[in-house]
C-alpha cells in the first residue's frame, strides 16, 4: 500500500537506541517453531527475558542491548502466536510455560536470571516454581496481577461481567475462520497500536511495526496471530498469580511503573508486599506506566544491572 | 458406519456423529459430550433411554476431530467446540455429558440457555478436573505424541482444569435466570468434586440417576 506523504521503513527503522538481535535461531516446542532472539556475547552468562501479551522480542530491541551491554547473554523469544514463532490452534497458559521450559532448556543447563514483563513477568514467575533449578533471580517487571476491579463491584455487576465475558469470548470464536489482521501503511498500523499503548511516542509505534509486522502488496500487517484475543473466559484469578511468588527462593525484584494504564495491572506496591518472599523488593519509577521499560529503559536496566550484580 | 460430518471451530475440525434418527419426531435431539479420553460411542449405549434422535460431537484431539500440535487445552476451548455445534444445528437439543463432558455441558447450556433444553451430569473421566485451586506446576510433555487420538496433550491439560465452585455456581446461575425451565440443570453423577457437589445444591438443580433426568427432559415442551 503506497503512501506517498507517510512514514518510510527507513525513516521508521531509525529509532535512537534500537539494535536488532544479535543472533536469531528457533526452538521446536512439541511440534511449535518458536523464535529465538539474541543479544551480547554468546559466552556471557545468560539471561532470559520474557516479552508481555501482544508483544513480541522486538520490544525489547532497546532494553534488551542495555542489559547485554552489562555483561549478559540475553536470550529471549516469540511467545507462539506472536512475533516470527508459528501460528497454533490453540493457545493455553500450560503451552506458554511449556514453550518457556523449551527455551530455557536450549540454553545449557546452568541457572539464569528470569526476567519478564507483563504476561512475560507472570510467565517467568510461574517459570521460577516450575524450574527453580534454573533460576538464580527473577525480575518481574509489571507482571504482578493484583485483584484488580472485581473486588470493588457488587455482586450483581460482577454477574453481569462474566456472562458477557462468555459471550464475548464464544462470539470471538464464531468470528474466526479466516480471519486475518487489516493491512494498512506504516502510520495507520503505529495508529492501531497507539490505541493500547498511549502513552508510547508515535516514532516507538512506528519502529515496532518494522519489526513486529510483515509488508505484502496490500500494506503492513501485524505478524500477531489474528485469532488471539485479550481476555476471555475461565476461572483465572489475578490472585493466583501472586501466590507464585512467596515460595521463591531465589532473589525477586518487582518492577512498577507510577502511572496506571489500560494494558496495566492496576498494581500498586502495597498489593505486592504481603506475597514477596523473604529478602524480595519491590520498586517503582515514576512517571512511568505499564510499558515502564520503553518509557524508562535506562532506569529499568540499570535497576536489573545492578540487581543482578 | 454411522454416518459422520464435519464441522469447524476455528482452525480445528470437529466430527458430529448422527447415532440414531429420532424414533418419536417430536423429541428433540440428544446431544452427548464423551468424558476426556473417550470418544462419540459407536452406537447409543443402551442404558440411554431417549425417544428422539441422537448425536455425539467428539471434542478437539479426541476421536475423529482435529488433533492440534504442541496442546494448549482449555475447557473453554471446548466450550467453544459445543458452541460450534450449538451455531450449526441451530434446534435445540437436550445434553447429556460424562465426566468433562457434563462439565462443558454445564457451560454450554448457561451459553446457549434457550437452544438448550436441559443438560444431564453423569459419571466420566474427567469429571473433577483439577480441583478448586491451582495446583503445583509440573512442566512434563508426553513422550511419545504420535498425533494420534485421544491427543496426550488433552489428557495432560484438561485434567489439572481449574474448577472453583463459586465460580462454577455463576453459570448455574445464568441458567436459572434465563432459561425458562423450572429444572435447567440435572446432576446424575454418584462422584461429587467440589464444583459438582456446588451445582447439585443450587436452586433449579435436579438430581438423580441418568434415566430420571432424560425422562425430565424427554416431557418438557420447547420454549414460547
Amino acid at each position: 500500500m503506497s503512501d506517498p506523504g507517510g512514514t518510510t521503513i527507513e525513516q521508521a527503522a531509525a529509532y535512537p537506541g534500537a539494535h536488532r538481535p544479535w543472533r536469531r535461531r528457533e526452538v521446536t516446542s512439541d511440534g511449535v517453531g518458536l523464535a529465538v532472539s539474541e543479544w551480547g556475547e554468546p559466552d556471557a552468562p545468560a539471561l532470559l527475558l520474557a516479552h508481555g501479551g501482544f508483544d513480541f522480542t522486538g520490544t525489547f530491541d532497546v532494553f534488551a542491548p542495555m542489559i547485554a551491554e552489562g555483561g549478559w547473554r540475553v536470550v529471549s523469544w516469540d511467545q507462539r502466536g506472536h512475533g516470527d514463532s508459528a501460528r497454533t490452534q490453540l493457545y493455553s497458559w500450560q503451552a506458554d510455560l511449556r514453550d518457556g521450559a523449551a527455551v530455557i532448556d536450549s540454553i545449557g543447563d546452568r541457572s539464569m536470571p528470569f526476567v519478564g514483563h507483563s504476561k512475560g513477568g507472570n510467565l517467568v514467575s510461574h517459570l521460577a516454581n516450575a524450574m527453580p533449578h534454573r533460576i538464580s533471580a527473577l525480575v518481574n517487571i509489571e507482571g504482578l496481577p493484583s485483584h484488580g476491579v472485581m473486588s470493588d463491584v457488587s455482586e450483581h455487576e460482577q454477574a453481569k461481567w462474566v456472562r458477557k465475558e462468555l459471550d464475548d469470548w464464544l462470539a470471538h470464536r464464531r468470528s474466526l475462520e479466516s480471519k486475518r489482521r487489516r493491512p494498512g501503511t506504516i502510520d495507520e498500523l503505529a495508529e492501531r497500536r497507539g490505541k493500547m499503548n498511549p502513552r508510547m511516542s508515535p516514532d516507538w509505534l512506528r519502529y515496532l511495526v518494522t519489526v513486529g509486522a510483515l509488508e505484502s502488496e496490500d500494506g503492513w500487517r501485524w505478524k500477531i496471530d489474528p485469532t488471539m484475543r485479550m481476555g476471555g473466559f475461565g476461572p483465572w484469578r489475578p490472585e493466583w498469580s501472586l501466590l507464585q511468588l512467596p515460595a521463591i527462593a531465589v532473589p525477586v525484584l518487582g518492577i512498577l511503573g507510577s502511572e496506571l494504564e489500560v494494558m496495566g495491572w492496576g498494581t500498586r506496591p502495597s498489593d505486592v508486599e504481603p506475597y514477596l518472599p523473604p529478602g524480595g523488593r519491590i520498586e517503582t519509577v515514576e512517571g512511568a506506566g505499564h510499558f515502564v521499560h520503553v518509557e524508562a529503559p535506562r532506569t529499568v536496566a540499570d535497576m536489573t544491572l545492578e540487581f543482578l550484580q | 458406519m454411522i454416518p459422520t460430518r464435519m464441522i469447524r471451530h476455528n482452525r480445528i475440525d470437529l466430527a458430529v456423529h448422527d447415532l440414531r434418527l429420532g424414533v418419536d419426531e417430536d423429541t428433540r435431539t440428544l446431544l452427548l459430550l464423551h468424558g476426556l479420553g473417550e470418544q462419540t460411542p459407536s452406537e447409543v449405549p443402551s442404558r440411554i433411554d431417549w425417544p428422539g434422535a441422537v448425536v455425539g460431537l467428539d471434542f478437539t484431539g479426541h476421536g475423529a476431530s482435529t488433533v492440534p500440535v504442541g496442546g494448549g487445552y482449555t475447557s473453554e476451548i471446548l466450550v467453544g467446540d459445543a458452541d460450534a455445534f450449538l451455531q450449526d444445528y441451530e434446534e435445540p437439543v437436550t445434553i447429556l455429558g460424562r465426566g468433562l463432558g457434563g462439565y462443558v455441558a454445564m457451560l454450554a447450556a448457561a451459553a446457549h440457555p434457550e437452544q438448550v433444553r436441559g443438560a444431564v451430569i453423569a459419571d466420566g473421566p474427567g469429571l473433577a478436573g483439577g480441583g478448586v485451586h491451582p495446583g503445583s506446576i509440573a512442566l512434563v510433555s508426553p513422550a511419545v505424541h504420535t498425533g494420534g487420538s485421544p491427543d496426550p496433550f488433552a489428557l495432560l491439560e484438561l485434567s489439572r482444569d481449574v474448577r472453583p465452585p463459586g465460580y462454577v455456581q455463576r453459570f448455574v446461575g445464568f441458567l436459572r435466570e434465563e432459561s425458562d425451565l423450572e429444572t435447567p440443570l440435572f446432576v446424575s453423577s454418584k462422584v461429587r468434586p467440589a464444583w459438582v457437589e456446588a451445582v447439585a445444591g443450587s436452586a433449579g438443580v435436579g438430581q438423580g440417576p441418568v434415566a430420571e433426568g432424560l425422562a425430565l427432559y424427554a416431557s418438557v415442551p420447547e420454549s414460547g
